[in-house]
């Protein structure tokens, strides 16, 4: 999971191993020579001509460097961002000039600029091209950060919805009336799932799919569970990314209550702090619960999700103590 | 009229199987023998309840449902095992491979009947086919007293010794006899990554890691020197094997 954004920086340098990238140099090139000659040239039918020439010596350079930096590209993400876009202008000075005196030594030297002419025409090229594909990448990340967000949606255990239905199938006869509200229940909850990951919800509305959810779990765990709810001074009109609750009171219901013989103890507790939202969800530490790898998972996807709506302004945090495992979200205030 | 039990620890879900039941009744004629909420609750009152055939959930608690069944097969009549589940992949694929009837929640009437028809055939599951599933070692060992299982948590044993045919298992309370073999208890046991994990001092012998004090030497002069575990809360000396000492030092002395 931590490798979603690893590779944001990298990805600023371009894939010299793909066609598009290939492409966009070919042509960007070219464009800036013919808009040369064009400018340097009085008329269009010599400036045409002078085209030519320039791109007679101007692609088999192209080429090879395309394709040096092809063969190098794999090594690249290897180094910052800076460190790669030094070493592919180094390069590209290195090939135009060594390119320029053999073209030189075997054409004849009498019309032909200087090579420092053509070295300083390489910096200035391929660094902008740097800069337009750095550009580039930048304004895409945004599609980047919304295909994350809605491939992090939470999801609800399989384990839960199959036991779930199972129970609405227990209560049709004897209880309709039961078995309807259930079902409509989870219509809501997969409802939300389903729904656009990338929208705020209202803490009232988040609030409203946990109690449902909760109203499910006492069906199938009976006494067993034990929820209390202090949410006296809850913002109601705060703002934040849905699911964010939910995964972790199934977590606590899963790993702390439902290994246990006894009675579990679910503590729900949200507060406005001054401009902060403090959400802390508690359940029994269960030593043979273990609150193991797939609750580590989810509480990762949560993190993510926060720091995905709000940057380092969000803080998830769980701890251990006096035999209860306690997971706190803390988020900006913000309201509709 | 097959006698059947039910281990599940939701209401809801042994309320459908009883339902289930009920339906499937001219095709295969049932009495529920008996219900549980948690595996240590189904151990007290299977022996009793002379049932045929155990529907149990996997995921129960206490207990789950893959040892439950591990401490079942001790007793002199036991069911057959079918296996319900709402969804865990691992146990699923450990059951195929091990050839282990199970039912996926929501269980469907004419799967129920037709595992029910099958189990009473087949009979009891294998111990190792249910070891193998399990994959890891169990929490408790369990002892068949006169129809009833007592359950011996691992974390209380001490030591456990081969003798002849049985293998003592020592608490600090007291001494069981079970009927399992050393070998397989200690590829069960010995894995040092446990968390409570035994070593083999002898060839009839292992010992509790946790429960070692220290070592004494005895012997000398005409007898052979040898050394001795010293062990916690009980009064006996376990030889250990000459073989075996250079292993028992190291582990115990990189003991946390």
């Amino acid at each position: 999971m931590a490798s979603i954004r690893q590779n944001a920086y990298s990805d600023l340098l371009p894939d010299f191993r793909n066609l598009a990238v290939m492409a966009r140099v070919l042509v960007a090139v070219n464009a800036a020579a013919l808009a040369g000659t064009l400018y340097a040239m009085p008329a269009l039918g010599p400036a045409l001509e002078r085209f030519v020439y320039a791109a007679a010596f101007l692609e088999p350079l192209l080429l090879i460097e395309l394709m040096v930096l092809y063969a190098v590209s794999p090594w690249l993400p290897r180094l910052t961002y800076w460190q790669g876009a030094a070493a592919i202008v180094a390069l590209t000075c290195v090939f135009a000039g060594l390119y320029h005196v053999a073209v030189r030594s075997v054409a004849g030297g009498d019309a032909t600029p200087s090579v420092v002419r053509t070295v300083v025409l390489a910096i200035v090229v391929s660094g902008s091209l740097l800069a337009y594909f750095k550009l580039h990448s930048k304004a895409f990340s945004p599609a980047l950060a919304e295909a994350r967000l809605q491939a992090l949606q939470a999801r609800i255990r399989p384990h839960f919805l199959f036991n779930s239905l199972n129970a609405v199938l227990a209560l049709i006869r004897r209880d309709p009336k039961r078995a309807e509200r259930t079902l409509e229940d989870l219509a809501d909850l997969f409802r939300t799932l389903m729904a656009d990951a990338r929208q705020f919800v209202r803490l009232a509305d988040e609030l409203a799919l946990l109690e449902r959810y909760a109203e499910i779990e006492h069906l199938r765990l009976a006494d067993r569970l034990r929820i209390t709810w202090e949410l006296d001074t809850a913002p109601l009109d705060a703002l934040l990314p849905p699911m964010v609750l939910q995964p972790v009171l199934e977590n606590a219901i899963y790993h702390g209550v439902e290994p246990g013989t006894g009675v579990g103890d679910v503590l729900v507790r949200i507060e406005r702090r001054g401009e902060r939202v403090h959400a802390a969800i508690e359940n029994p530490h269960l030593e043979s619960g273990g609150q193991r790898a797939g609750n580590r998972m989810a509480l990762d996807n949560i993190r993510e999700r926060l720091a995905l709506f709000f940057d380092a302004e969000a803080r998830l945090e769980t701890r251990i103590a006096n035999g209860r495992y306690r997971v706190e979200i803390e988020i900006p205030y913000r309201h509709a | 009229m097959i006698r059947v039990f039910i281990a599940d620890d939701e209401g809801p879900a042994r309320e459908r199987l009883k339902e289930l039941l009920e339906d499937i009744a001219a095709e295969v004629p049932t009495v529920v023998a008996g219900e549980a909420a948690n595996g240590v609750e189904a151990l007290e009152r299977l022996p009793a309840s002379a049932a045929q055939v155990l529907l149990l959930d996997i995921r129960m608690p206490g207990m789950d449902g893959l040892e439950l069944a591990r401490h079942v097969t001790a007793l002199e009549d036991a069911p057959a095992v079918v296996f319900v589940t709402a969804h865990d992949k691992h146990a699923v694929e450990a059951f195929d491979l091990n050839a282990l009837d199970y039912l996926l929640k929501p269980v469907r009437a004419a799967r129920l009947a037709a595992a029910l028809k099958k189990a009473v055939n087949v009979g009891a599951p294998q111990r190792e086919s249910l070891a193998r599933a399990a994959g890891g070692p169990r929490e408790y060992l369990s002892v068949a007293e006169r129809n009833r299982i007592v359950l011996v948590p691992v974390r209380d044993i001490l030591f456990l010794r081969a003798e002849q045919k049985y293998v003592t298992v020592r608490t600090r309370a007291r001494e069981h006899l079970i009927e399992e073999s050393l070998i397989a208890l200690e590829r069960e046991f010995t894995a040092p990554d446990l968390p409570y994990p035994f070593v083999r001092i002898h060839r009839n012998c292992l010992v509790a890691r946790a429960a070692v004090r220290g070592f004494e030497r005895t012997g000398g002069g005409e007898e052979e020197a040898h050394w001795q575990v010293v062990l916690d809360g009980v009064p006996e000396r376990l030889p250990v094997s000459r073989r075996q000492w250079p292993t028992v030092r190291e582990l115990i002395a990189e003991r946390p």
